[in-house]
């Protein structure tokens, strides 16, 4: 028998084949100031894959028109692409059907319009919106514009030093003024992975509405939306590796059917006259005017790339990346981890004494190390540690031990250069 | 890295370990506060203006090696300089880090040369000038320059922002 050469197994110690996945994310392979990039900001934006640039291509170049509005074959294309997203979404999100998904721009977008077409109606003054002091600011402030308006309030669930919901505290909250429960499925400033299912059973048993924001759970985690049993839950397209401007709202089908039309246009009604309109069922209730039919179809094509390698191998992967990175920066006495929670993903963000995160943004970028510096939008968590800033490495299914190695020699090269 | 070196100076370095003139200044005449978005820094500047100069320049506030060293060369640059002598070193100092038209009448920036490294880094820009418009909306808060131009000056109500 020919006795082959295999190339040298990768470093991770994964089921995954990270030189076919890396060979997938064209944005990977660059220099960065003459040096490999080496990408540790996925939690702020994801890389995209070859197939989702294609289907984005193929959806512009071959079957592109309007959707829902033509009898010719390239609408009609069309439309079977975009519902056929939306099907995505609802196996990947776990929903009972695609008419619980509604495509919106990102989280954001749904978490505004759960809160003004379904909360703001059923609010009044007094009432309290119970969120954790770990939200994205997205989670925050479209309840406190209703709320503000409403004379109702939101109030923050205390977490520990190391990030982690008190969950005892946040039960307390809940009383008879709570009339909706919002919280983050994993954190993007700490990592963080909130009890969900726990959080919705409380929730629940006092027949209080619950939201989940699961933006950055969605390339980390597998998400069943009837398991969980919450009432709404969000993903936003670009952090799972689909194009920006795109998302999905999932919301239950009889929540669904008993909200008003988050804005109003075409496509949202059944019948229009001057007399008064009428309007259509969900989903379309909620999509008013021509959707970002092609970032649907992107976002499809993202979500059946991650589901073929497989959310669980990819969790893995990236508790192996952490759990390196962790031990690696361990040893580095300068550095301070900010969010230790048990069973956090794979997001570290951490501090160095005597030196600025955002020094520590530029100094890593000169090494081609791109991480986020600054309060990664969720302000009162990294308040909660007495800070206003700290550098953030994130990993995605894509990134490597030997990545981890470059992260943790930048930061030595920091040191040196500030002498701590 | 030899960007970085020129980045990170020994001066700039020293400046922001042992930054000069940073803390209250109880006898102040006028203040601001300035914020930058992107990095969540804060910076408060506090002065002592007395028939048109400067008396004493101090600021407060966290914030990265280059807006903590730039505030604090800030104060020594400005403290004993006539308002519109601060404001002429403000405009050469920002066409050092910009580029553009050099400033008119150019005004000599002594030590606070050491930031030039920063024109390299076109994000971090801000944070170099976030405690100049700082003081720049103190200034216009003093009374002795409202005459002053200062778009985004909003001393003593919202603070100033860098975006």
């Amino acid at each position: 028998m020919e006795s082959v050469t295999l190339p040298p197994i990768h470093e991770d110690r994964s089921a995954l084949d990270l030189a076919a996945i890396r060979a997938d994310f064209p944005g990977l392979n660059q220099l960065v100031h003459g040096k490999p990039l080496v990408f540790l900001d996925s939690a702020a934006s994801a890389q995209k894959p070859r197939a989702v640039i294609d289907a984005l291509s193929d959806a512009y170049t071959k079957n592109y028109a309007n959707v829902h509005r033509g009898v010719h074959t390239l609408s009609q294309n069309a439309t079977t692409a975009y519902e056929n997203a939306r099907a995505v979404g609802a196996r990947f999100l776990g929903a009972s059907s695609a008419d619980e998904m509604v495509f919106v721009r990102g989280a954001t977008e749904a978490i505004n319009l759960v809160a003004q077409s379904f909360l703001a109606p059923r609010l009044t003054a007094g009432d309290e919106v119970l969120v954790t002091r770990m939200e994205h600011h997205s989670n925050i402030v479209p309840w406190q514009m209703v709320c503000e308006a409403l004379g109702a309030r939101v109030v923050p669930a205390p977490i520990d030093d190391h990030g982690a919901l008190d969950l005892d505290a946040f039960e307390q909250r809940l009383g008879p003024r709570t009339k909706m429960v919002s919280v983050v499925h994993v954190s993007n400033a700490l990592g963080t992975v909130n009890p969900v299912a726990e959080i919705v059973r409380m929730a629940r048993e006092r027949g209080i509405p619950t939201m989940i924001d699961g933006a950055q759970a969605a390339p980390h985690t597998a998400i069943d939306v009837q398991a969980l049993g919450c009432d709404f839950y969000t993903i936003s397209g670009h952090k799972v590796f689909g194009p920006t401007g795109i998302g999905l709202l999932y919301g239950r089908r009889e929540r669904l059917a008993d909200m008003a039309p988050y804005q109003g246009g075409g496509e949202m009604i059944q019948s229009v006259s001057f007399e008064g309109s009428s309007w259509a069922p969900p989903p379309s209730r909620f999509e008013a005017g021509t959707p970002h039919i092609v970032g649907a179809i992107g976002l499809g094509a993202a979500l059946e790339y991650v589901s073929a390698i497989g959310l669980d191998r990819i969790a893995a992967h990236e508790h192996d990346l952490l759990h390196y990175a962790e031990e690696r920066l361990s040893t580095l006495p300068q550095v301070r981890l900010i969010g230790t929670a048990p069973g956090k993903a794979a997001v570290v963000s951490f501090v160095v004494e005597g030196i600025h995160a955002h020094d520590i943004g530029t100094i890593l970028d000169a090494e081609g190390v791109a991480v986020r510096a600054g309060h990664h939008c969720a302000q009162p968590a990294i308040e909660h540690f007495g800070l206003a800033a700290t550098a953030r490495a994130s990993f995605a299914l894509y990134n490597t031990r030997s990545e981890v190695d470059g992260l943790v020699d930048a930061i030595g090269g920091a040191l040196e250069i500030f002498g701590v | 890295m030899s960007d970085l070196r020129e980045l990170y100076q020994q001066v700039i370095l020293d400046h922001y370990r042992s930054p000069r003139n940073c803390g209250a200044l109880d006898d102040a005449t006028s203040h601001a506060d300035g914020h930058n978005p992107l990095c969540g820094d804060r910076v408060r500047v506090q002065l002592r203006v007395s028939a048109g100069t400067i008396e004493a320049a101090r600021f407060e506030g966290a914030g990265c090696a280059i807006s903590t060293a730039s505030a604090s060369l800030m104060t020594e640059a400005v403290k004993g300089k006539t308002v519109a002598e601060a404001r002429a070193i403000f405009a050469s100092f920002r066409s050092l880090l910009m580029g553009g038209e050099p400033a008119e009448p150019p005004a000599s920036l002594g030590k606070l040369e050491v930031l030039g490294g920063v024109r390299e880094f076109p994000v971090r820009v801000k944070c170099a000038t976030l405690a100049w418009h700082t003081l720049e909306a103190a200034l216009g808060a003093s009374g002795d320059g409202a005459s002053a131009s200062a778009p985004d000056t909003t001393a003593n109500s919202a603070p100033v922002t860098t975006e």
